[in-house]
């Protein structure tokens, strides 16, 4: 079962991981333990991995700190479903592997704690015994995610998504 | 059809005719990464992607600012494996000390009318101030850049911000950024292109201020119409211009002529007021510099305002010009010794105390106000600290007074 941390509209990078967290700053920490340290300290001392992010408008805005989301990704957070990704957060994100899922049904359903199972491969989230169909991603951010990020995307294609074969 | 000013460069780029939505794959005329990421886009390159060599070094920029000089020793030793790997693959490299990156690449020309210019670097959005497609990345994207010469791009649709008038006295291009925060909201502009009018007699520097916080309100790219004195010695290409019959998603209209000092409060970039509303308030910090405000005519308006008199005994006054040119260019005046005379603290060149590092880090009941362009929880230390944003006129008279104080009530 993954665990549901809701958040609200416009968290910024550096609630995510301040700038004094980056690795340049602590080169040999790992930066998953950095994960919200300021703004959530309970995410960042209780977050399993497989656990789930619904947030409202904007999240990830700020920053190009790509950190941010790499500290995510070494909590592996399951995925995040907002109202609206803010650009560059969506793009790193994508980069990353995380699935980001717009998905306004689900952010206003769920609970701060929930339990719940998502099941991607048939796109819904199992709360007890409701069902919640999860939006198709759109097909670019579908084949990036589909090879688990655009630098595996990138080496197995020797191209971007898209892009016509040279 | 018509073009915007983002369409017509990521035309000209990808060789057809695109438009808002459109996914193109471009080569970018410069990628900008510095300090704080370059280690990272380096590990990416060659871990990740199994990449020794970057595709061609003369499309890449390295700009060491943001920890300026180096402050612990890991970052003196990342700096150095920076150095190293620019010096090993042929890269430019600005040193630290030399200035923010996003004012070294507008010195420098390296940001150019029609050029698209990407950044380890959300203000990358500065390069607009020039005309070019300036937009920011993460390190992933950039580490692609290095190893292909390529990244893809979706087009963006535009939003135009019309700008009628003059500011009034004590009123200037902060001001209106914030403002334009204010109207669009932090995510008003998420995805978007915004395209400036009515602004062609504004400075460089202006146009540096406004176009640096476009990524306040989530844009990929700000873009100045590259015209007017300003931009005389800088010409754009003749492919580019502003198309009467460009399709715009959405018109926003700005009349100078009513506008206040405007001041961000605590913790959001759009959350701004007159500063009328705020007036008073005490702090412990000014922070003159970054990006967004820290260049010659910024120090050059505090200095008009602190001639001759001392900054106020409950605060600290924290100087970071923008560039060594800037800083020459405040030396070669008595913009300089003004400042310092008036209690001052001067840092070396470079982001300074922007992000919290160094040079100031704010404590757990500091107050500052910056002329930076983001008041985020915790951006500037301690999460309890608070951040207010506002030009250098403000941040002038406030050092003075150790209260937001109107610059015009002086
Ligand atoms: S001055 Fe601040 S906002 Fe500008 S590039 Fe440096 S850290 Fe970023």
């Amino acid at each position: 079962m993954a665990r549901i941390w809701k958040f609200g509209s416009d968290v910024d990078t550096d609630q995510m991981v301040p700038g004094r967290f980056a690795p340049y700053m602590r080169p040999d920490a790992d930066v998953g333990t950095a994960a919200f340290i300021e703004a959530r300290p309970d995410f960042n001392q209780n977050a399993r991995p497989g656990d789930l992010i619904v947030a409202e408008y904007n999240f990830g805005c700020g920053s190009s700190r790509e950190y941010a989301v790499e500290a995510l990704k070494r909590r592996q957070v399951g995925a995040i479903f907002a109202y609206s990704f803010a650009r560059i957060f969506f793009r790193n994100a994508l980069n990353l592997g995380i699935p980001l899922l717009v998905a306004p049904e689900v952010v206003a359903n769920m609970q701060e704690g929930d339990e719940v199972t998502l099941d991607l491969p048939n796109q819904q989230l199992i709360r007890g015994a409701q069902r919640f169909a999860l939006p198709e991603f759109p097909e670019f951010a579908r084949l990036i995610l589909q090879e688990g990020g655009i630098v595996p995307y990138v080496k197995k294609y020797g191209r971007f998504p898209g892009e016509e074969r040279a | 059809m018509g073009q915007t000013l983002a369409e017509q460069i990521l035309s000209h780029a990808a060789g057809r005719a695109v438009y808002a939505n459109d996914l193109v794959v471009v080569q970018p005329d410069v990628v900008m990464s510095h300090d704080s990421l370059s280690p990272s886009i380096i590990k990416v390159m060659k871990s990740e992607l199994g990449c020794e060599r970057v595709k061609d070094p003369n499309q890449l920029v390295i700009v060491l600012d943001h920890v300026s000089p180096a402050s612990t020793v890991g970052t003196a030793n990342q700096q150095n494996e920076v150095r190293k790997f620019a010096q090993e693959q042929g890269i430019r490299l600005f040193d630290v000390g030399r200035g923010i990156c996003h004012q070294v690449l507008v010195e420098e020309r390296i940001a150019a009318p029609g050029k698209i210019v990407l950044g380890s670097d959300s203000h990358s959005t500065s390069y607009g101030a020039v005309g070019a497609f300036g937009s920011g990345m993460g390190s992933t994207d950039v580490a692609l850049v290095w190893a292909t010469g390529r990244t893809w791009l979706r087009v963006p649709e535009t939003i135009r911000v019309a700008v009628n008038g003059r500011f009034p006295v004590g009123v200037e291009a902060k001001d209106l950024a914030l403002k334009i925060c204010q109207v669009l909201t932090i995510a008003g502009g998420n995805y978007a292109a915004v395209e400036y009018h009515g602004l062609d007699w504004l400075s460089l520097p202006e146009r540096q201020t406004i176009a640096s916080m476009a990524v306040e309100v989530g844009a990929k790219v700000g873009i100045f119409p590259p015209f007017g004195e300003a931009m005389a010695d800088r010409p754009a290409p003749d492919w580019l211009f502003v198309d009467p019959q460009a399709n715009y998603v959405r018109t926003i209209q700005i009349d100078l002529g009513s506008l206040q000092p405007q001041v961000a409060l605590p913790h959001a970039v759009d959350n701004v007021v007159d500063l009328d509303k705020i007036a008073g308030k005490p702090v412990s910090v000014v922070f003159l510099g970054t990006c967004t405000n820290g260049r010659y005519e910024d120090m050059r308006l505090a200095a008009d305002i602190l001639r001759g008199k001392h900054i106020s005994p409950n605060l600290r006054l924290l100087v970071t010009p923008a560039s060594n040119r800037e800083l020459a260019r405040a030396s070669a005046d008595d913009t300089l010794i003004i400042l310092l005379e008036a209690g001052a603290t001067l840092i070396s060149p470079g982001c300074g105390p922007c992000m919290g590092r160094h040079n100031g880090t704010l404590g757990d009941e500091d107050v500052c106000l910056s002329t930076a362009n983001r008041n985020f929880k915790g951006r500037m230390g301690a999460p309890t600290s608070q951040i207010y944003l506002a030009s250098p006129a403000v941040a002038a008279a406030t050092a003075l007074t150790g209260c937001i104080t109107d610059p015009r009530s002086l």
